[in-house]
C-alpha cells in the first residue's frame, strides 16, 4: 500500500474514534509527538517528587508525613506507567532518563518552583494537581491507547490529590493567623505559575493545530485555562482566601471569569532553564541516578548469576534423567 | 523588639524540660520504646524519597516508610491514652531528644543504598523476631499492634533481605560497599539485646530472640558471601536516650513545625 493509503487509514481511524496501538502504522511525527509528550509528562511527575519531598521530612503531623509520602509514592508510580506507555513507541526508559538529564528533554516548568512553606504542600495539590487534572481528564480520551489507558489510572489518584490538597488548605484557613497568612502566601506565589501549566496562548502553540487533528489534544490551551480559572474561582471561596489577581471577575456575557495577563516573559525564562530551581532539580535526578548506578549493576550481575545457576541446576537434572 | 528577661528564660526551660514525660519502668516507656524504633527508621527512609536508584525501589523505600509511620502511630495513640493529656503528634514532635528510646541503629546515616538496606534488615530481622513474641503478650492491644505490623514486617524483611544478598553477592564494587556497611553499623546491633529496664518488665525472652536473630543473619550473610563480624565491641545508649550526635539533627527538622507552631491543627 502506498504511503498516502496507510495515512488514510490511520486518519480514519483517528475520525473513527479507535485507538492507534503500538503495532499499528502511524506517521513518524505522530510517533514523535507523543513521545515527546508522553515523556515529558513521565519526567513531569519524577522531577515533581522533588518539591514535595523537601518537606517529606519536616511535615507537621504523622498524619501529614503519611499522606504526603503516599502522594510522592503515587507519583513515582503515575512515573512508571508513563514510561512503560512511552517505550511502547520504541525509545527505552534509560534513554528518556538519558535526555531529561542531557537537557534535551523538558518536564513541567511549574516544578522549577521552590516549595518553601507546609502550606505550599496544599497550594500544590490543589493548584498544580489541579491544573494538572484538567489536561489529564482530556488525555484520558487521547487517541493513542496506551497513553489513554495510563491516563485513566493516573487520573483516579489525581483528583484524589487535589482534593487533599484543597483539605489540607482548609484545615490552615480555619487556623490562627500564621496559618491563614502562610495559606494566602503560598496560594499567591502558586497562582500565576499554576496558569502558566496550560503552556502558550493558542495563537502562539506551534504544535496545537496537528496535535488537535490528531486528537492528541482534544481541548486547546486557552480552553483548559479558562476551565482552570473558572473551577479555582469559585472554589477558593470556601478557604475564604484571594487569588492574587484584582482583575478577576465574573463575566455574565461569556459565562466565564475574566482574569488579569499572564507574563510570559517569566513563563519563557523558566522554560529556558532560568526557573528558581532548574539547575537544583536536574543536579538532583542526575545525582540520584549516578549515585544508583552500582546499585543497578549489581541487580543485574546478581540476576545474571541467579539465572545461570538455574539453567545449569536443569542442565544436570535434565543430564541425569537421561542417563 | 520582644524583651525577654531571665526569668521568663528560666521558665520556659522549666516547660521544656517537663515535656519529657520520665516514664522508665513504665509500660508507656516501652511502648514509647517502640515507637521511637518506628519513627526514626522510617524518617531515615523518607530521606530517600525522590532520591532512590531506581523508580520501582524508590516506591519499596517509601511502602516500608509509611509502614514504619503507621506502626509508630498506633503505638504512639497507645501510649498517648495510658500517659493521658498528650496525641501522638506531641510525643513525637514535642519530646527532647534525651527523652527518645530508640536503638542507635535506627539513628543512622542513610550512607549509600546498601548500608540503607542493611540497617533496614538488620533492623527488620529482628522486629519480626520480636514482634512474633510481642503477638502473645497479655497486654492485648500491645499484642494486637504487633500482630497487624508482622505481616508487613514480613514483607520488609524479605526485600530487605533479598537486597543484602543481591548487592554482596553482585559485583565486586557491590560485595566491597556490602563489607563496609557491616562495618560500619555492626557495632549497633549489640543493643538490640542488652535490655532496659522497661523491658525486663515487658517479659521479652532475649535469649531466645539474640540465637534466633545471629542464627537469621548468618545464613543472610552466607548466601551474601558476607561473613558475620567476630566479638566487637558494642555501642549502646540509645534505649535509656543516650543517642549519636546524628540524633538532634533528625529530630530538628521532625520536630520543627510543632515547635515553631505549637498547638495548631495541621
Amino acid at each position: 500500500m502506498p504511503v498516502q493509503d496507510f495515512e488514510q487509514v490511520f486518519q480514519d481511524k483517528i475520525d473513527g474514534e479507535i485507538k492507534i496501538e503500538p503495532k499499528d502504522w502511524m506517521p513518524d511525527a505522530y510517533r514523535k509527538t507523543n513521545l515527546r509528550q508522553i515523556s515529558q509528562h513521565a519526567h513531569s511527575e519524577v522531577v515533581g517528587m522533588l518539591p514535595e519531598g523537601n518537606w517529606v521530612t519536616r511535615a507537621p503531623s504523622l498524619k501529614r508525613k503519611a499522606i504526603l509520602l503516599a502522594k510522592i509514592q503515587d507519583e513515582a508510580g503515575h512515573g512508571l506507567y508513563l514510561y512503560s506507555a512511552a517505550e511502547t513507541l520504541g525509545m527505552s526508559r534509560d534513554e528518556m532518563i538519558g535526555d531529561l538529564h542531557s537537557g534535551k528533554a523538558k518536564y513541567s516548568s511549574i516544578f522549577n518552583y521552590p516549595a518553601l512553606t507546609w502550606a505550599d504542600m496544599g497550594a500544590i495539590g490543589w493548584l498544580v494537581d489541579g491544573a494538572a487534572i484538567l489536561n489529564q481528564v482530556m488525555l484520558c480520551r487521547t487517541s493513542y491507547g496506551p497513553y489513554a489507558r495510563a491516563m485513566v489510572r493516573i487520573c483516579k489518584e489525581e483528583s484524589f490529590h487535589q482534593r487533599q490538597g484543597f483539605e489540607s488548605l482548609l484545615v490552615l484557613s480555619k487556623g490562627t493567623d500564621e496559618q491563614k497568612a502562610m495559606c494566602q502566601d503560598a496560594i499567591n506565589r502558586w497562582w500565576w505559575p499554576s496558569l502558566m501549566m496550560f503552556g502558550p496562548k493558542d495563537s502562539e502553540s506551534t504544535n496545537s493545530d496537528q496535535s488537535m487533528k490528531w486528537k492528541i489534544k482534544r481541548k486547546s490551551n486557552d480552553e483548559l485555562r479558562q476551565q482552570f480559572v473558572d473551577m479555582i474561582a469559585q472554589q477558593i471561596k470556601v478557604l475564604g482566601m484571594k487569588l492574587p489577581d484584582e482583575a478577576l471577575q465574573w463575566n455574565e456575557q461569556r459565562g466565564h471569569y475574566d482574569f488579569g495577563a499572564i507574563n510570559w516573559d517569566e513563563f519563557w525564562a523558566v522554560v529556558k532553564g532560568n526557573g528558581p530551581c532548574n539547575k537544583q532539580r536536574l543536579e538532583a535526578r542526575r545525582k540520584a541516578h549516578e549515585q544508583g548506578a552500582w546499585v543497578r549493576e549489581a541487580a543485574m550481575a546478581y540476576a545474571a548469576k541467579t539465572a545461570q545457576k538455574k539453567a545449569a541446576a536443569a542442565m544436570q537434572a535434565g543430564a541425569l534423567e537421561m542417563a | 523588639m520582644q524583651k525577654t528577661d531571665s526569668s521568663d528564660i528560666q521558665k520556659e526551660l522549666k516547660t521544656a524540660w517537663s515535656e519529657a514525660p520520665s516514664l522508665e519502668g513504665s509500660r508507656e516507656a516501652y511502648l514509647l520504646h517502640l515507637a521511637d524504633n518506628s519513627l526514626i527508621l522510617s524518617h531515615r527512609n523518607s530521606e530517600w524519597c525522590g532520591h532512590g536508584p531506581v523508580l520501582e525501589q524508590d516506591i519499596a523505600l517509601t511502602n516500608i516508610s509509611l509502614d514504619l509511620i503507621g506502626q509508630a502511630r498506633n503505638f504512639y495513640q497507645y501510649a498517648a491514652s495510658l500517659i493521658g493529656n498528650t496525641d501522638e503528634d506531641q510525643l513525637a514532635g514535642m519530646r527532647p531528644e534525651r527523652a527518645f528510646k530508640n536503638l542507635l541503629l535506627v539513628e543512622q546515616p542513610n550512607g549509600d543504598w546498601g548500608q540503607t538496606v542493611l540497617r533496614q534488615y538488620l533492623f527488620s530481622q529482628y522486629q519480626y523476631l520480636l514482634f512474633e513474641q510481642l503477638q502473645q503478650h497479655a497486654d492485648q492491644q500491645l499484642a494486637a499492634i504487633c500482630a497487624k505490623a508482622l505481616k508487613e514486617i514480613k514483607y520488609h524483611l524479605r526485600w530487605s533481605s533479598e537486597w543484602v544478598i543481591r548487592l554482596g553477592d553482585g559485583t565486586a564494587e557491590s560485595n566491597e560497599r556490602m563489607k563496609n556497611a557491616v562495618e560500619e553499623l555492626w557495632r549497633y546491633t549489640g543493643e538490640m539485646f542488652m535490655p532496659a529496664a522497661y523491658e525486663q518488665e515487658a517479659q521479652v525472652d532475649i535469649v531466645l530472640l539474640k540465637d534466633a536473630w545471629n542464627k537469621k543473619v548468618a545464613s543472610v550473610f552466607e548466601a551474601a558471601a558476607l561473613s558475620v563480624p567476630g566479638d566487637c565491641f558494642m555501642q549502646s545508649g540509645g534505649k535509656t536516650g543516650v543517642h549519636t550526635e546524628y540524633m538532634g539533627y533528625i529530630l530538628t527538622e521532625l520536630q520543627y513545625m510543632q515547635r515553631a507552631y505549637p498547638g495548631c491543627e495541621w
